[in-house]
């Protein structure tokens, strides 16, 4: 399931957030090496807060595998059987 | 939802949207500093807004400046589990506590070692207290089911473990320990079978904790009741599996900042940062109710009553703590003979004046009152909580006295002492005779004090409130309230004339009258209809027959606008004069003065004591008020005196 545009919004404040940078622009294809800042403690950080945010939760395993922000939003969208229309 | 006082930290008000900003405002301070760093943690932060607070405090420790009236404390924090989402968490909560926390935090695991090496990262660091975070997991517990000698073994040495490593702490730092009571895991071995069964977990964790709370309390060590948060908040959403196994987390995430307030809380008690005062507004906080207009047989405080046992549940545990020696006061809008008549009279009041030290019940702004009662009690305002139901109250002694602490209220009086409670201010780490007597040393006949300040500038609070005042002709919608506050207002009444629904609308429709219903709103919310004017014209005069108000907005300088908004239309229909008349009751001595402050001239005083004032429409002028107007029903303002 691919991800809307409203959770790509509502993600960016998300990651605003997290890393305290307003400057953040998020693209599918974006990895944890392309922000400063993103290491496994942020990761955590990260993941948590999309949960709250969400209001999902993910399993140890899914939170394992992703990628990319773009799996990170595909995930989302899934656990909120949202359809896509980016 | 029960959950949520305590996982939102529901007694603090929600942070500012523009949290963030305000942090960075704060880092670029040049003085000040610490208090402001005070008030920002004083919110009901989550875990982002409490990292990004640790970060400016993180910063500022770096760039030298003083975090100043916060005191300097030193944690040392070692646990089995990852406690990097707490560290933050911890920094930022201390400074709610009036605490500059630094945290030496041990690498993941690293508890023993930590304790027992001299020259290890805690004991090097010479702390002045070290948070031992253990978990179930972290200690040597195995399971032994239906074998009460060796479940007994097992408890001997998780205790004996918890000994050595806060003995090594003590030896090697000469730091004192945090110790942690152990939280249950939710998964049973047999079903309910195993609270009677020694050797399973859960018996052997409630005897561990029996031992480990007793020990504490025989030492000069503190302990954090984490068994009873968790089982306060629940424990399946204490323990969350995933979060353990993704991080290590000891605990699920969306608990870290109540966590963090109960170890804050008793490192804030060890450096006396405790509360010592409460002081309680009275109608709907004390009492369900206005005593000034429903009367002693009118407030709601009675057993069997749905409103009014939660208000003897608030006056309960007011008297609990005053047994364990906080000072207890009241600060209250009210006529002082008034107020304390339930306290004398009401036979179901638990509270009575010899509970109560200082007892202020009068018209002035509650800032103002609490100084006085911090200067005749010798009490640091950071000594105080305020109890009040009314959020324009508590918005106002927050911005005034930013060190009084002021929980927010839930809508429901039901879980106001429960509220109050689960903020903490009053958490001790000892109790002792002196403090039994503490109460018995303050019983003094509930003095009332005069005010010798006011406290910082109401007026710019007042326009900062965003007030919107609307004006309205009596209509039928509104014609229920009407009537309601005709019959019912008793202390802000020029004539305490009562008149029926019936006659509510006979008034609307009739020529030879002018009425007004006024609603007020502010950015804290809307209160509502909380005036009623009624004006007789007869020829060139106009008499206000009935002028009456809500106690509730006392002090916001609505009279004010009401005056105007009445000479406007006076104006407009060609009065000349408008009469003012006062009728005293036993309850209305608060608008004695009503028209003399508004500019009035005494016309005359009869027999009973009713004056009569008078005001030249066409002289008179009434400063406006900062507050938007609304009218509805009426025509707009006539060129030149608009609002």
């Amino acid at each position: 399931m691919v991800a809307s545009p409203d959770i790509y919004d509502r993600l960016t404040g998300v990651f605003h957030d997290v890393f305290d940078d307003t400057e953040i622009v998020l693209a599918p294809q974006l990895t944890a090496d392309d922000v400063d800042g993103w290491d496994s403690l942020t990761h955590i950080r990260l993941v948590l807060s999309v949960q709250r945010e969400f209001g999902v939760t993910f399993s140890s395993g899914e939170v394992g595998q992703l990628k990319n922000v773009g799996e990170l939003a595909d995930l989302i969208a899934k656990k909120l059987g949202v359809q896509a229309h980016a | 939802m029960a959950m949520t006082l305590y996982t939102e930290l529901a007694w603090l008000p929600r942070p500012a949207a523009v949290f963030s900003d305000s942090c960075k405002t704060a880092l670029a301070a040049e003085e000040g500093l610490g208090r402001r760093l005070r008030m920002l943690a004083t919110q009901a932060l989550d875990s982002n807004q409490l990292t990004k607070l640790a970060r400016v405090i993180a910063r500022a420790r770096a760039k030298g400046a003083s975090l100043a009236p916060l005191v300097p404390f030193r944690l040392g924090v070692v646990s089995n589990a990852t406690t990097d989402l707490l560290v933050p968490a911890l920094v930022a909560t201390a400074a709610r506590h009036g605490i500059a926390l630094e945290c030496i935090a041990a690498a993941y695991d690293q508890v023993t070692q930590e304790a027992l090496s001299p020259d290890s990262t805690i004991n090097r660091a010479r702390p002045d207290a070290v948070l031992v975070a253990l978990d179930h997991r972290g200690l040597p517990f195995r399971p032994a089911p239906g074998d009460p000698a060796a479940a007994a073994r097992i408890v001997d040495d998780v205790v004996g473990h918890l000994d050595t490593i806060r003995q090594g702490f003590r030896t090697n730092s000469d730091a004192i320990s945090i110790v942690q009571t152990i939280a249950r895991p939710p998964e049973r071995l047999f079903g309910s079978l195993d609270a009677g069964t020694a050797g399973t977990l859960g018996h052997m964790i409630e005897t561990a904790n029996r031992r480990i709370a007793d020990s504490v309390a025989a030492s000069k060590d503190l302990l954090v009741d984490v068994a009873g948060l968790a089982q306060t908040v629940g424990l399946a959403g204490w323990h969350d599996l995933t979060q353990w196994n993704l991080a290590k987390l000891p605990f699920s995430d969306a608990m870290v900042p109540l966590y963090a307030d109960h170890v804050c809380r008793v490192i804030g008690a060890q450096k006396g940062k405790s509360r010592r005062c409460l002081v309680l507004d009275l109608d709907n906080t004390l009492w369900g109710g206005v005593i000034g207009d429903d009367g002693l047989e009118g407030i709601k405080v009675a057993q069997g009553d749905a409103v009014g046992e939660g208000f003897l549940d608030v006056q309960r545990f007011a008297l609990a703590l005053r047994e364990r020696g906080i000072v207890l006061a009241v600060s209250s809008k009210n006529n002082d003979e008034v107020a304390r008549l339930p306290f004398q009279k009401h036979p179901e009041m638990l509270l009575r004046e010899e509970h109560i030290a200082v007892f202020q019940a009068n018209w002035n702004d509650k800032a103002s009152n609490i100084l006085a009662i911090a200067d005749e009690l010798k009490l640091g305002l950071e000594s105080f909580v305020l109890l009040d139901d009314n959020p324009v109250e508590r918005d106002l002694v927050r911005k005034m006295l930013p060190d009084v602490a002021v929980p927010e209220l839930p809508e429901d009086p039901a879980l106001y002492a429960r509220t109050l409670a689960a903020a903490g201010y009053f958490e001790a780490v000892a109790f002792s005779d002196e403090d039994r007597k503490r109460a018995a040393f303050y019983q003094d006949n509930a003095r009332r004090l005069s005010l010798q300040k006011q406290a910082g500038d109401i007026e710019s609070y007042l326009a900062s409130l965003e007030m919107e005042i609307t004006f309205q002709p009596f209509d039928a919608t509104g014609r229920a309230r009407i009537a309601q506050l005709i019959s019912k207002s008793n202390q802000f009444n020029l004539t305490t004339r009562r008149y029926t629904e019936a006659q509510v609308e006979q008034l609307s429709h009739d020529p030879a009258r002018w009425t007004l219903q006024v609603r007020l709103a502010d950015k804290l919310g809307d209160n509502g209809m909380i005036s009623v004017i009624i004006c007789r014209k007869e020829g060139a005069d106009w008499e206000i027959d009935t002028w009456l108000m809500s106690c509730r907005v006392l002090g916001r300088r609505v009279e004010q606008m009401v005056l105007r908004e009445i000479l406007d239309h006076a104006r407009r229909e060609g009065a000349a004069r408008l009469v003012g008349v006062y009728r005293p009751t036993e309850r209305n001595k608060l608008v004695e003065q009503h028209y003399g402050k508004l500019g009035f001239a005494l016309a005359r005083t009869e027999p009973d004591g009713t004056t009569i004032w008078h005001l030249d429409v066409a002289a008179a002028s009434v400063p406006a008020v900062p507050m938007a107007v609304r009218r509805v029903g009426f025509d707009a303002p006539a060129a030149g005196i608009a609002a």
